[in-house]
């Protein structure tokens, strides 16, 4: 579709973010028309939601919702998109910004046609960041099938000798080594921050055994189990041997609601063990699942909804209880844990094949802050000051919320953001 | 526009490696279309080879065939041609390699015996594109005979203003529509609000007052209090509004559709387009008809609703066990007046209430759901409440009895500074009993944190309504539209008028209508707010992309849409009653009016229609009839065992991502599937398959997205439709005594490309046990 999508004001506006929330708020501003610069950090965008198998409560692939805003991104000529690359420095005023992007060399070129021959001839292997380590893939890759810009990505670690290969079995001229980081300066009259967030870092948690003991897993890495294009291919099977576990319990609030890490709800993190229990009901029919909670915060009648057609279920269990210590059954590899059940005030000992750790939210501008003018919250979370305008946190950069409430929020800073421009002009 | 056509083939990424290029290159050159090979058509040389045909005006409408059109949008992109992607890499050489379906030897050919089913299938894909491009055409936007780009904004609360003022800030002109005499919404009567930033301690004043000032000093922003919308006719763009005031009777009150009990006369017949126009005339007695636009009316571009909700009503024999009788039990919503007009008193005697007891959940011990319509607002309120009740009395108690204290997000933090207040007590717990207890009243409770059970003694207790849409009760936009005045099935968000979709939340199936705050769901005054600045944007959005003849999202910036062949219209509604979008309306004959602006150009009545008259510039029933003809059908006088010939439409949107996938995963499946990817599922027409069964393919599948509540179709229900249709062919089908499983429907999401090669190959063998069509060869 060619079309004349001429912005009604001079001024662009700039997102830092490609995940779904940034898609959101510079599509949602494109097509309106104005003029957008995309900055995306890793090399495909889709962001964290890209690693889901299914959103809850539809249990529907975000990839459905990606496809679609990808096709709105091909189809407007208002967006322009930088992967691999990041903000280095925001300086000047709202209205009036001048932003320094740096971009990565990708060692591939727009030649690439991903046709895959690359890989095939690569031996070097690196961690598999994209599935949390849990496997390794050719330094030489396609970020992950649904990818785009459908592009492959050479990865620094590549040896020289493979180097040399893959250049060899390049038919179009593709990989170029000598590619080198570029910084570019770009004018704008809004920014908005669409940063997302990491998940907690579980090691941090000290009681709940994570990275000590094989068989304990956070949630996000069984949300790649869980994906055919994970590790495991779909398969959810524990860690230590591949075996199919019979009995599974989640630690909710796994660094949530904790004074000693994040203070705050994650907000997600209930809905999503309810939803990982529909992933393991799918694959292990008779599978005995434990979720371990404080409170079960499934806010509205749909996340109602879906709690309650769980409870239906048999041999899913409901314990109001914190997870407090963990270890590891020696020979076996299962783990066994120790809760308080808050209701009867007895302690709970159980042993489990595997435990998934509810981990949360932190905002990503809280691990690696902008350097911009921002101000955040005692938790990292950028603040929003209409009053100022200019820059604006949306998604999760702003609060821990879910895919919906944070595509809202991405939709209104959009405005947000042209209003800067508009007033401006 | 004088086409010339020309056909570039691609023969990089395996293209020339699998296929025989001088027969492909015979199938252009048979037509006496130019046709141009390149090893690397993406290149920049390939691009620029094209670019100078287009300069050179060689060529202005072409096939590039090569990877598909899901990737190097950009590259292959040359303005004011006709382009079609065949897809020759994801479609054709990637799934099917030379090791299954080896080279034929030169003796081979031509023998009656062996074929080339890979050939074959990049042979029928060519001609397939070079068919297209004749047959479709660049679109010219359309232009409404008017255009307003003024916002309508239906409801006065905070969500409402606020909603109003975003869209002021950036010049547009806004109305707002408040029944009430004052705007102010709910919030106008409520004491305090909660915390909504660091460090959430401290209870704040109601913002309401602020945004009124606000909207005040405005002067693009026109108010109209004690005010009803009677009527919302047209579409984005012109929208003609109707205003009245409220419970007044006017001729412009929107008419309702006839109930389908009402459809059919006593015998329980059909009736026929004049009976049925009839009684609807009588049942909307005193109203004008959806397509008598008001002469007073005003014009608007596009509306955003935020008329709110009402507080539940807590009654009925399920309730009994919470006292809800007894005059000192009161509601969250009834508390909230209460502390508004000053301390905190008991509604039976005046007294001061100081120990309150707030019930969240009334389930008993059977359920730990909250009250309906709840959300996480609930939990907040009696957490407010509860500090209304200490702000009141030094020594006063609030007791708050929960099932889960939902406090999401950040909101932690005001539970947390709660947690610490003296005076308040907070367990989970199931009430199993409140009655009246001499002057007082006495709470009883099960499985608390406090023990296992509880007795309180109270002089208040504060049940936790839920926030009722007020959409649950009226359809308040009053559209004058042929499907009904409000949105469509509100029925699966519990009348919320919510959108279904996680990544789209402003889509409903009613364009340029955008709802925000609590009709959608139980929000928060902060998160009411954030929500009416995106609706607010999607409506600035929607008046934009109508002005510029373009569609808004999911087919954002298409600028087709459904033109009529009126002359063979035989007034059958199929059209009017199948869009998702309630775009078209009948007259009293039951001749269409497309609506083009709230078209959102699915297709779905192009499907729908029977006589097939509809058509899209790029997309028409013959464009896709003439492919299906395109495809070479092997007969026994091609071969001693001709290969069978399958058709599958597929869904643009999800399950032909999810085919690219099964081709860059190289997974094969059968190659005697010719697959056209369609706008959306609802817009297949059954011509199409009559068209492929005739000229003796052997069956036909539909691969399109899942339908049901939780549907996946981005066009909300085309793949339904089109199950329906499909169902409905069978019969059909046995009177040409042909079987219907020769006739498939599958559903299939972006994700399980895993699960499609499957689906096809099982299909396929399912026909081939059949055996041939026997249609074939005549």
């Amino acid at each position: 579709m060619t079309t004349d999508n001429s912005a009604p004001k001079s001024s662009s506006l700039m997102v830092v973010g490609g995940g779904i929330s940034g898609l959101t708020t510079a599509l949602e501003a494109a097509e309106v028309g104005y003029e957008v610069f995309l900055v995306e950090k890793e090399a495909s965008l889709g962001g964290r939601v890209s690693q889901l198998k299914h959103y809850f409560p539809k249990l529907c692939p975000p990839t459905c919702g990606l496809e679609i805003n990808y096709r709105r991104l091909k189809d407007n000529k208002n967006i322009k998109v930088f992967t691999m690359s990041e903000v280095q420095n925001v300086t000047g005023t709202a209205g009036d910004y001048t932003v320094t992007v740096k971009t990565s060399p990708r060692y591939v070129n727009e030649n690439c046609t991903a046709c895959g021959d690359c890989t095939k001839v690569c031996d070097t292997e690196i961690s598999n960041d994209f599935n949390f380590g849990m496997d390794r893939k050719k330094a030489a890759y396609l970020p992950h099938n649904m990818a785009f810009p459908m592009r492959y990505v050479m990865d620094p670690a590549m040896s020289t000798d493979d180097r040399d290969k893959v250049k060899e079995a390049c038919k179009y001229d593709a990989i170029d080594f000598d590619m080198e980081e570029k910084t570019i300066d770009l004018k704008v009259g809004a920014v908005v921050w669409n940063t997302g967030w990491t998940p907690y870092d579980a090691t941090k948690i000290d009681n709940l055994g994570f990275g000590r003991y094989q068989n304990i897993v956070t949630n996000m890495m069984l949300e790649r189990m869980a994906s055919l294009n994970g590790p495991s291919e779909g398969k959810i099977v524990r860690p230590s041997d591949d075996k199919a576990p019979e009995t599974i319990a989640f630690a909710q609030c796994a660094g949530s609601r904790d004074e000693n890490h994040l203070p705050y709800c994650s907000y997600i993190c209930c809905m999503a063990s309810l939803k990982h229990a529909t992933y393991l009901r799918s694959q292990y029919p008779d599978a005995k699942i434990y979720i371990y909670y404080i409170d079960l915060r499934t806010p509205g009648r749909k996340y109602e909804n879906f709690y309650a057609n769980l409870k239906k279920d048999e041999n899913i269990f409901f314990v109001k209880g914190k997870v407090a210590e963990v270890s590891e059954e020696p020979g076996s590899g299962n783990i066994n844990l120790v809760a308080e059940d808050t209701i009867t005030g007895e302690k709970v000992r159980q042993t489990v094949d595997m435990l998934v750790l509810a981990t949360g939210m932190q905002p990503t501008c809280a691990i690696d802050k902008p350097n911009a003018d921002l101000n955040y919250n005692a938790d990292g979370f950028i603040v929003n000051d209409f009053k100022k305008g200019g820059m604006f946190a949306a998604g999760c950069a702003n609060k821990p919320a879910d895919v919906v409430t944070s595509n809202q929020n991405a939709t209104g800073m959009a405005l947000k953001a042209i209003q800067t421009l508009v007033r401006r002009g | 526009m004088d086409k010339k056509y020309g056909v570039y083939i691609c023969t990089g990424c395996g293209i020339g490696d699998t296929l025989d290029m001088e027969d492909l290159v015979d199938v252009p050159d048979e037509e006496g279309i130019n046709c141009t090979t390149h090893p690397f058509l993406c290149s920049k040389e390939g691009v620029e080879l094209i670019q100078k045909d287009v300069d050179d005006e060689k060529v202005n409408a072409m096939a590039i065939c090569a990877c598909s059109r899901r990737v190097n949008f950009d590259v292959f992109n040359f303005n004011g041609c006709i382009i079609e992607r065949v897809n020759l890499r994801e479609g054709v050489v990637w799934p099917h390699s030379r090791e299954t379906y080896p080279k034929l030897e030169e003796d081979q050919k031509d023998d009656e015996e062996h074929f080339d089913p890979i050939q074959m299938k990049a042979e029928d894909y060519i001609k397939m594109g070079m068919i297209r491009i004749q047959k479709v055409n660049l679109p010219e936007p359309y232009k409404t005979e008017s255009f307003s780009k003024k916002i309508l904004v239906l409801g006065g609360g905070v969500t409402g203003m606020s909603a109003a003022l975003d869209a002021a800030k950036v010049g547009f002109e806004v109305t707002i529509v408040e029944k009430q005499d004052k705007l102010g919404g709910y919030a106008a009567n409520m004491r305090s609000q909660m915390p909504v930033a660091e460090p959430f301690e401290e209870l704040r004043a109601p913002v309401v007052n602020d945004l009124i000032a606000e909207v005040e000093s405005f002067s693009n922003i026109d108010v109209k209090t004690a005010t009803e919308v009677a009527r919302i006719a047209g579409q984005p763009g012109e929208f003609t509004v109707t205003f009245k005031k409220p419970g007044e009777k006017i001729p412009f009150d929107v008419p309702f559709p006839l109930p389908e009990e009402m459809l059919v006369d006593e015998n329980g017949k059909e009736l026929n387009v004049e009976d049925a126009h009839a009684k609807y005339l009588e049942y909307n007695e005193g109203r004008e008809d959806i397509l008598q636009l008001d002469p007073d009316g005003e014009l608007y571009g596009a509306v955003i609703l935020a008329a709110g909700w009402r507080p539940a009503k807590i009654e009925g024999e399920e309730y009994a066990h919470l006292g809800i009788g007894l005059s000192d039990v009161v509601t969250n919503d009834e508390f909230e007046k209460i502390a508004a007009k000053g301390k905190i008193i008991r509604p039976s005697d005046g007294k001061e209430a100081k120990d309150v007891v707030f019930i969240q959940s009334p389930g008993k011990d059977e359920d730990d759901a909250d009250f309906e319509y709840c959300g996480s607002v609930t939990s907040q309120v009696a957490l407010k409440q509860a500090r209304y009740v200490r702000e009141d009395y030094s020594d006063g108690k609030a007791y708050i009895i929960y099932q889960h204290m939902k406090t999401p997000g950040l909101q932690e933090y005001f539970y947390k500074s709660m947690q610490q207040e003296d005076g308040v007590f907070m367990t989970k717990g199931a009430v199993t009993q409140v009655a009246q207890q001499g002057n007082g009243l006495a709470v009883t409770a099960t499985n608390t944190l406090l023990g296992e059970n509880l007795a309180i003694k109270a002089d208040m207790v504060v049940v936790a309504g839920g926030m009722v849409p007020v959409t649950a009760d009226d359809p308040v936009i009053n559209l004058a539209y042929r499907q009904g005045p409000g949105f469509r099935d509100n029925d699966i968000f519990g009348q919320y008028a919510d959108s279904n979709y996680i990544c789209f939340p402003y889509e409903t199936q009613r364009t340029g209508i955008y709802a925000a705050g609590a009709v959608r769901r139980a929000m928060t005054i902060e998160e009411s707010m954030e929500d009416a600045t995106g609706a607010a944007l999607k409506a600035i959005q929607c008046i934009e992309s109508a002005n510029r003849g373009m569609s808004v999202h999911p087919r954002s910036g298409d600028m087709t849409y459904p033109d009529f062949f009126f002359q063979r219209c035989t007034q059958c509604k199929r059209c009017t009653v199948e869009c998702p979008f309630g775009a078209l309306d009948d007259d009293e004959k039951g001749t269409p009016t497309a609506n083009p602006t709230r078209c959102r150009r699915c297709g779905t009545c192009m499907g729908a229609c029977p006589e097939r008259i509809i058509s899209f510039a790029d997309y028409t029933i013959d464009s896709i009839g003439s492919q299906v003809k395109a495809v070479g059908v092997p007969s026994e006088d091609d071969y001693d065992e001709p290969p069978f010939r399958f058709l599958a439409l597929i869904c643009e949107n999800d399950a032909f991502p999810a085919l690219d996938m099964v081709g860059m995963n190289r997974i094969d499946y059968s190659p005697n599937v010719r697959f056209i990817p369609i706008r959306c599922l609802g817009s297949f027409n059954v011509i199409w398959i009559k068209d492929a069964l005739a000229q003796g393919m052997d069956g036909v599948i539909l691969i399109g997205c899942k339908h049901g509540d939780d549907y996946q179709c981005h066009f909300m229900k085309g793949s339904e439709l089109a199950e329906i249709r499909v169902k409905k062919i069978g019969d059909a089908l046995s009177s040409l005594a042909l079987e219907e499983e020769r006739v498939a429907f599958a559903e299939v999401a972006i994700d399980e490309y895993d699960k499609l090669p499957g689906i096809i190959n099982a299909f396929v063998e399912e026909v081939e046990d059949l055996g041939p069509n026997p249609f074939k060869g005549f």
